[in-house]
């Protein structure tokens, strides 16, 4: 398993090697619709995700911290939580749920329908035409939904917080602004590619997988959540290591 | 060119040559040593037992399956000798209908037809939607399929698609998988005798996998059928008097004397 993804990632880095060479070989609407799957239509779920997370990390920061008188600093644990993990890593198991999973049955299902050799036989690279526009409208959209995610996190977690603490909007922000320095968010926000790559790379590449019948779509789709999600987590702790290392 | 390794006891300049092909998957062998000649302007059909390697015969030679051992030419290049570019030439003159049509589902029958011709032409858009329009009405299908997806189609007008996608660019060679299978008998003889209409104003040599002995008997002008890895290919009369017992059984059990295959 892991020596074939291995390989495939080579394809995949060939064909993102020419497509720099050739800029116009990249499928531009193909890329855009993609991101309109799934980056556009992702933006109820993620939001509303978010915004819930957001008041159950300042409801859990103020219950704990108020024992020891220092439930100011719920805003901080909110920040940090929400800005450096929460945001990035939910929205990436989310996109890997919902894109992820669809990259991996709309592959499949052509596949099944010989649509795939189809287009080899007319001289259609698979990988090209299916593979990097999927990539690329993913590692484009998931950084952005994750500061959108970020955006309405620390929205949910604000209005929580000013209603539980009895703050004003001018007190939160300035507390919040002693409280993390800028960069903070940026942390969530660089890890977002790596995680679309991964993401997007599975779903195609199990897609790419499925033969014969339509019940290997299902059982593929389910295999490419179930692992995307596994490499996301691998990735974040890489990331985790990475940054303690390197002092961020 | 390059010599044939083996002395040429073949046609001669067949627009398909196989040679000595074996196909495996895993300890599998499919095929073993396989040879086959197809000559130019015939219509050959391919039978033999389901899971007997037909189809992945079919995949060998347009290059979706790579054997293990071998050689295919195709209108005399050696497929696995050729250069990206030269590939891509070669391309040109084959088209495949696979199974079912396998159109693009996200294009309509117009937009799967210009996929080629677009991948290999530079048309004007005026002239595109002419040639598009032609190839629609070659296969026999009405002028509004072509705005249609492939899933407001029925099977039949599908297959009709595909083909016309397959004759796009004008190809030499056609290669149809069963391209009958699941067409009621009406719909099935009317695609058999447009494949035969279409080989015979264009000039086609056509394979054709099969498992229909009437479309065998209606339009194949030679038969190879598939047993013990290899293939026997002979004219259906010669076939009716082979000895061996798949062979007799599959043209002289009860379906073939329906098809009245074995008079
Ligand atoms: N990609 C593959 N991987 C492994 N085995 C394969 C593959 N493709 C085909 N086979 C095996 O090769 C054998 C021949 O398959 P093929 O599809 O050519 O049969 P066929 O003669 O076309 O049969 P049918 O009439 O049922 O279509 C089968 O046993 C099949 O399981
Ligand atoms: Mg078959």
């Amino acid at each position: 398993m892991a020596r074939n993804l291995i390989a495939f990632l080579g394809l995949v880095t060939i064909a993102i090697g020419r497509a720099i060479r050739h800029p116009r070989r990249i499928r531009v609407t193909a890329v855009i619709a993609n991101m309109e799957r799934s980056g556009f239509n992702a933006l109820p779920i993620v939001g509303l995700l978010s915004f819930l997370i957001g008041v159950v990390l300042a409801y859990q920061g103020v219950d704990q911290l108020t024992r020891f008188g220092a439930e100011i600093f719920s805003i901080n644990l909110l920040a940090v939580s929400m800005l450096r993990e929460i945001g990035v890593l939910m929205t990436a198991i989310l996109i890997a749920g919902r894109s992820g999973s669809a990259f991996t049955a709309q592959i499949g299902t052509m596949k099944v329908n010989q649509e795939i050799d189809a287009m080899s036989t007319l001289g259609l690279d698979p990988i090209e035409v299916l593979v990097l526009p999927r990539i690329l409208a993913l590692v484009i959209t998931l950084p952005l939904l994750v500061f959108y995610s970020d955006m309405l996190g620390m929205l949910g977690g604000a209005i929580a917080l000013m209603l539980l603490l009895d703050m004003s909007p001018t007190q939160f922000l300035i507390q919040l602004n002693s409280a993390i320095p800028m960069g903070t968010f940026w942390v969530g926000i660089i890890k977002a590619p790596f995680f679309a790559f991964a993401i997007a790379l599975i779903g195609c590449y199990e897609g790419l997988r499925v033969s014969g019948s339509a019940e290997s779509v299902g059982r593929l789709t389910t295999q490419s959540v179930v692992e995307a999600i596994f490499l996301v987590l691998i990735l974040d702790a890489g990331f985790s290591i990475l940054f303690s290392s390197i002092g961020i | 060119m390059t010599a044939p390794a083996t002395p040429d006891t073949g046609e001669k300049d067949p627009a398909i040559r196989v040679r000595g092909v074996v196909n495996k998957f895993g300890e599998t062998v499919i095929h073993d040593g396989l040879d086959l000649d197809v000559r130019r302007g015939e219509v050959i059909g391919v039978v033999g037992a389901s899971g007997a390697g037909k189809s992945v015969l079919l995949r060998t030679i347009v290059g979706l399956n790579h054997q293990a051992e071998g050689s295919i030419e195709v209108l005399g290049r050696d497929v696995d000798r050729l250069s990206d570019d030269e590939r891509e030439a070669l391309r040109r003159h084959w088209g495949v209908l696979f199974q079912d049509g396998a159109l693009f589902s996200s294009m309509t029958v117009a937009q799967n037809i210009q996929v080629p011709i677009k991948q290999f032409l530079d048309l004007r858009p005026d002239l595109l939607a002419e040639v598009t329009a032609l190839k629609i009405a070659l296969v026999g299908l009405p002028p509004d399929a072509a705005v249609k997806y492939p899933s407001e189609l029925s099977g039949g007008m599908r297959k009709r698609a595909g083909l016309a996608r397959a004759l796009a660019l004008d190809p030499d060679i056609l290669f149809l998988d069963e391209p009958t299978a699941g067409l009621d008998p009406i719909g099935a003889a009317a695609f058999d005798s447009l494949i035969r209409n279409l080989q015979q104003a264009l000039g086609l040599t056509v394979f054709m996998v099969t498992h229909d002995l009437d479309s065998l008997t209606a339009i194949c002008d030679r038969i190879a059928v598939l047993v013990d890895k290899k293939v026997i290919v002979g004219t259906l009369s010669s076939l009716l008097r082979h000895e061996h017992p798949w062979i007799r059984e599959y043209f002289h059990g009860p379906r073939a004397r329906a098809a009245g295959a074995d008079k």
